[in-house]
Order: C-alpha cells, then sequence, then structure tokens
C-alpha cells in the first residue's frame, strides 16, 4: 500500500464525510464550511489525477469564489442570529431511498463496465499544453466562455442592484400588505 | 497485513464509485432540503462529481488532456452560475422575505 493509495482512503473519506455533513446538517452555515471541506478534498483529488492546473482552479475559483458567494448569501438572506438559521428538511425517507437508489445504479454501471485503459504517465499534461490547446483547439469555447463570463457579471449587477425591500412595496401597495408570507417585515 | 490486490492500488473505479457517492449526496441535497441555497450547494456537488468523472476518465481512460479542458470550462460555467444564482436569490428574499422554496409560488404580484 503505498503513498497515492493512502491519500486517496483519506481523502476519500474527508470528502464523502463532509458531503454527507453538508447534506444532513440543520445548520446551514456548518453545511457552507462542509461544502469547503469537501472541494478542497477534490482539489486533492485532482493532484492524484495528475491535473495539478485544475487542482488549483478548483482552489481559487470554487474554495476562493464560489464558497464565499454562497456565504453571502446565506448572511444576507437569514434574519436575527446565527443560531437561528435552520434549515427545513421535507420527504427524507423517500428521497434517501431515491437517491440511494440513484447511488448504488451508478456504482453497478461503474463497476461492471469494461473501460478501454490507457493510463496517463506523470508529467504528460504541462500547463504549456493546456496553454496551447487553449488558443488552437479550444479558442471557440475560450472567447464564448470569456463572454459568457461578463454577461454573468453583468447579469448579476443588474439584478443585484434593482432589487426593491418589500416594506417600500407594502406602503405603496395596500393590497400586498398581507403578501408577505412570514407575516412580518424582513428588516425594520 | 495482506490486502487484496483490488484494495491496495486505487484505480479509474474508486475514482469513479467516489464520484456516483458526490452525486447521489448532491442529488439528495437538491430534492430533501427546502432552502435555495442548500440547492445551489447540491447543485455545485453535482458539478463537481462530474468533473470529477472528467478528470478521473483522462487520467486512465481515453480521454487524456481533453479531459483536463473539459473540467476546466465546467468550473467556469458554475462560477457564472453561481454569481447569476445569488443575485436571484437576494431578489427572491427581497420580494417574498424568505428564501423557502414551497413558498416562491408567484411569477408576478
Amino acid at each position: 500500500m503505498d503513498l497515492s493509495a493512502v491519500a486517496f482512503y483519506l481523502f476519500s473519506i474527508l470528502i464523502i464525510g463532509s458531503a454527507a455533513i453538508m447534506v444532513f446538517s440543520k445548520n446551514i452555515v456548518h453545511s457552507a464550511f462542509a461544502l469547503m471541506f469537501t472541494l478542497a478534498g477534490l482539489a486533492a483529488f485532482y493532484a492524484l489525477l495528475y491535473a495539478g492546473f485544475v487542482a488549483v482552479t478548483q482552489l481559487l475559483v470554487y474554495v476562493g469564489g464560489i464558497l464565499v458567494l454562497i456565504l453571502f448569501g446565506v448572511m444576507l438572506t437569514t434574519r436575527g442570529y446565527f443560531e437561528k438559521v435552520r434549515t427545513r428538511t421535507v420527504n427524507l425517507l423517500p428521497s434517501t431511498i431515491f437517491a440511494g437508489i440513484i447511488g448504488m445504479l451508478l456504482i453497478a454501471v461503474f463497476v461492471t463496465t469494461k473501460w478501454a485503459m490507457n493510463p496517463m504517465e506523470d508529467g504528460e499534461v504541462t500547463m504549456t499544453g493546456l496553454g496551447e490547446l487553449l488558443l488552437t483547439d479550444f479558442m471557440l469555447p475560450f472567447q464564448v466562455a470569456g463572454v459568457l463570463l461578463l454577461l454573468a457579471i453583468i447579469g448579476a449587477v443588474l439584478m443585484a442592484a434593482r432589487s426593491h425591500p418589500p416594506q417600500q412595496k407594502a406602503g405603496s401597495n395596500p393590497q400586498n400588505a398581507g403578501r408577505s408570507p412570514s407575516g412580518e417585515p424582513p428588516e425594520s | 497485513m495482506v490486502l487484496p490486490e483490488w484494495l491496495a492500488e486505487p484505480g479509474l473505479n474508486h475514482f469513479l464509485v467516489v464520484s456516483a457517492i458526490l452525486f447521489s449526496l448532491g442529488l439528495l441535497a437538491v430534492i430533501s432540503r427546502r432552502n435555495i441555497i442548500m440547492v445551489l450547494m447540491g447543485i455545485e456537488l453535482i458539478l463537481n462529481s462530474a468533473n470529477l468523472n472528467f478528470v478521473a476518465f483522462s487520467r486512465y481512460g481515453l480521454l487524456s488532456i481533453d479531459g483536463h479542458m473539459i473540467a476546466l470550462f465546467v468550473i467556469i460555467i458554475a462560477a457564472a452560475e453561481a454569481a447569476v444564482a445569488l443575485a436571484i436569490v437576494l431578489n427572491i428574499y427581497n420580494r417574498f422575505g424568505s428564501v423557502d422554496v414551497e413558498q416562491i409560488s408567484e411569477l408576478k404580484d
């Protein structure tokens, strides 16, 4: 049992354990932090699979960007203090059975299929190769991804900037005063 | 201690099994939790399991460096999706005062 096998089992325990904590935790802040450990463990998996650049990108974009966005979302959409940050779980038994069946089927298909194997040597994928591929074969997706990111930034800024607080709406339009499902204005 | 051969050396199937477990956990988060942000985190988990499959197949299978490129593009699109989705969540919270997906049932007032 060499070092890569030990690392594989350690990181798989980390990934699956923290993903389970993320799914089953009642506190959404705990879920977000468990997601951080899952994403960091996946970055270690990418490094084990000789994909160093993907691992670094995963750490930068997911752990440094998306997770911070999610935490901002959690903190901006919760009222009061953090001991009240609870979320509901519905249909736990049927959905667990459904997800378990899907997972079993996937594992059965993955294990029984004879995959065409062509193992990669260490050092076969370099940053130089990735960069050259990005500017030759993947030129069009690269440019389209740039345009997509620009559109996403503009769209997110526009959507987040023109939001109206509900108490203004309720004050200007008395019909909608009782519409708020929580029954109380979110902020005073 | 003598380990069986399939346990000693992690191969393609090991990574695929981890990715299948991650996928089913993400699916469970999407269909059983009622907070929008939990649903988003489940979607991120599903995207990551697909990414792990791409990278594992490019390490062991026929999908050589192309798998890395596809994984990079998946990460880019997940970032764009998370930014837009969080803006939508903030709008929904401002309008409905809640992020419970069962209470968001109106398209306009």
